[in-house]
């Protein structure tokens, strides 16, 4: 009874088996897909280490060790592009975490459903805005005379500032239209941490004479602080890959001191100028910055509170 | 008894407090936030008098719908409005398709490889080629210029590959996977029996994901795409919003320079509104399932 006839021990190994293939039969589309998208590039890395020459190929070309990542290291053009890529992301996680915690926090107070409701549908809804739009609309209000912001200034009797030609209001401008799009899409995810808290501790917090001040601070951010720090290791370990796509449409000539990122300027020296290895090189050596900050924040963060991503 | 009812008193009072700086602050933010969409819709349906004048400050000024007229009439809009829904759907379609080809093996246990896999897949999340590698790789393939560039560079999100495994795995239950296969239902059955009607409510999800990253998305389209003619919608705002470079035989028939530069600028705050209606308009229906999408992450963790 409790040992199978080796029969059916039979059969079913085969079962699991044919099931196997037909399981690599699925997922092969996908895997073609990883293999020549995603692996494929991967390869291609190898351009950061000769001087390529379409003509020649990736291993005809002449080997220059690490000749690329030198220059980029070593001239102040390269490196005011790190500087300003860390300004960013270090700007945008500053403002940016805090801002939907707050939000959700707030929102979790609130009693009324109908209230919540629209703070809520209101918040998500820039999210849904392009890249594109958000930045024309920011030109739109930013437009030096007919911009709303600067007819502000003007009705109040200060003078037009150009906020698109200046390197210095740059960071902001980068910075709070993004929290602006995005703080109630990142408000979603506290919400549902909050939620989450148990309502027998807020009751004995209650009987204990505790304020909705004191329940925030002792109660709530306790319960939900394993996703506080996951989403904190996750905006850290992103730090060095500010996005492409808003910063290149938000560049000018007049701004470019403080708008010329890593990722802009892997663009322009690659695609634009043609120096594939120069600009594979530098793209290298911004992934590999922000593996090891991903991993060193990952593993700093399992030592000193027990949780991590992996 | 006293003491106890003292503090009471004094907690719902400072209570009080907090609440109304709450509501204060939400009121605030609520306010922030609408202001610059409902000022773009105004403008949007102001006169171009108005709006060179700098006369919208909240609501339209001398209401006329002069500014879609110019939308409509722009062939370069209406190519890209064209091109954008066929990458859109195409793309979404083959999307959902890869997804959840990919996230069903990975799902099952008794899938040998679906350790490697999953590895292999996590880790394009933190590392890649970079860019020149990928243009290469497109080029070599021969997708530069065709609208396979669109949607063949981005047929899998391995993100959403993630978010659908876990949804199909926290959803279907063993038991179910096993009484089909004792059922004599094959993996690939199973899959089309089962698992596609019970994922309905990720697929939705994924379904908005994916089909508002190709309308929302123009970088794809700067590096890969050249001719005119396959320009998505993405690109022509670029052009006319960013760039400022707008057709002038559109506005040819308007004769004062005035009016003209207000055209243009009515034209702009058209565009945003018409760009962004199609994604504005699931948007509620999806907005139920868009938030379980992003429980289902955070499940994960």
């Amino acid at each position: 009874m409790s040992t199978p006839s080796p029969l059916l021990q039979g059969s079913r190994r085969n079962r699991i088996k044919s099931s196997n293939w037909q399981f690599w039969a699925i997922i092969a589309l996908p895997l073609l897909y990883v293999a020549v998208f995603l692996y494929a590039p991967m390869g291609g890395i190898a351009m950061a280490f000769v001087d390529y020459s379409p003509r020649r190929g990736i291993f005809g070309s002449p080997f220059v060790g690490f000749k690329w990542f030198n220059q980029y290291l070593t001239t102040p053009s390269g490196l005011s592009t790190i500087a300003n890529t860390l300004r960013i992301g270090i700007y945008s996680l500053l403002a940016g975490f805090p801002i939907p915690i707050l939000l959700a926090i707030g929102i979790n107070e609130v009693n009324s459903r109908k209230f919540k409701k629209t703070v809520q549908m209101v918040t998500y809804a820039p999210y849904f805005i392009s890249v594109v739009v958000m930045v024309g609309m920011l030109m739109q209000f930013t437009d030096l005379r007919l911009g709303i912001i600067n007819r502000l200034i003007a009705a109040s009797g200060g003078k037009p500032i150009n906020f698109f030609g200046s390197a210095a209001i740059f960071p902001h401008l980068y910075v709070w239209s993004g929290i602006w799009q995005t703080m109630g899409y990142s408000s979603i995810l506290y919400l549902a941490a909050l939620s989450g808290v148990s309502k027998e501790l807020q009751e004995a917090a209650i009987v204990d004479g505790a304020t909705r001040l004191k329940r925030i601070w002792h109660v709530d951010l306790p319960e939900i602080s394993s996703t506080l720090i996951i989403m904190l290791i996750f905006s850290i370990g992103s730090i060095m890959s500010v996005g492409f796509e808003k910063v290149y449409l938000m560049q000018n000539a007049l701004n470019t001191r403080s708008s010329e990122i890593i990722s802009t300027f892997v663009y322009k020296v690659g695609l634009q100028n043609g120096n594939y290895s120069f600009s594979t090189a530098v793209g290298l050596f911004n992934s590999l910055v922000g593996f090891v900050l991903l991993v060193g924040v990952n593993r700093l963060s399992r030592k000193l509170t027990d949780t991590s991503v992996w | 008894m006293y003491t106890r009812q003292n503090t009471a008193i004094k907690g719902s009072a400072a209570d009080r407090l907090f609440i109304a700086f709450v509501y204060a602050m939400l009121v605030l933010v609520l306010a922030l936030v609408l202001f610059p969409l409902i000022y773009v819709i105004s403008a949007s349906f102001s006169s171009p008098g108005a709006v060179v004048r700098g006369a919208v400050w909240l609501l339209p000024v001398e209401p006329t719908l002069k500014g879609y007229e110019a939308v409509f009439k722009y062939p370069k809009i209406m190519t890209g409005f064209y091109n954008s829904f066929i990458y859109m759907i195409s793309g979404t379609a083959l999307n959902l398709v890869m997804t959840m080809l990919c996230a069903y093996p990975l799902s099952r246990k008794e899938f040998k490889g679906r350790g490697v896999i999953g590895k292999l897949l996590v880790f394009t999340m933190y590392f890649s080629g970079g860019m020149v590698p990928t243009y290469m790789v497109v080029q070599k393939l021969g997708l530069v210029d065709t609208r396979l560039a669109m949607i063949l560079p981005v047929a899998l999100s391995v993100w959403n590959v993630i978010l659908c495994r876990t949804y199909i795995m926290s959803t279907i239950p063993d038991a179910l996977y096993e009484a089909a296969s004792i059922d004599g239902s094959s993996p690939f059955g199973f899959m089309m029996q089962v698992v596609v009607p019970l994922s309905a409510p990720i697929l939705a999800v994924l379904a908005l994901y994916y089909g508002i990253s190709h309308w929302n998305t123009y970088f794809n389209a700067l590096i890969y795409l050249n001719s005119a003619a396959l320009q998505p919608l993405q690109i022509v705002l670029r052009e006319i919003l960013v760039q400022n470079k707008i057709d002038p035989t559109m506005i040819a028939d308007v004769r004062e320079l005035s009016e003209k530069q207000g055209l243009t600028d009515l034209l702009k705050y058209s565009v945003i509104v018409v760009a962004s209606v199609p994604v504005m308009c699931v948007y509620p229906f999806v907005q139920k399932y868009f938030v379980t999408g992003v429980m289902v992450g955070a499940v994960k963790g």
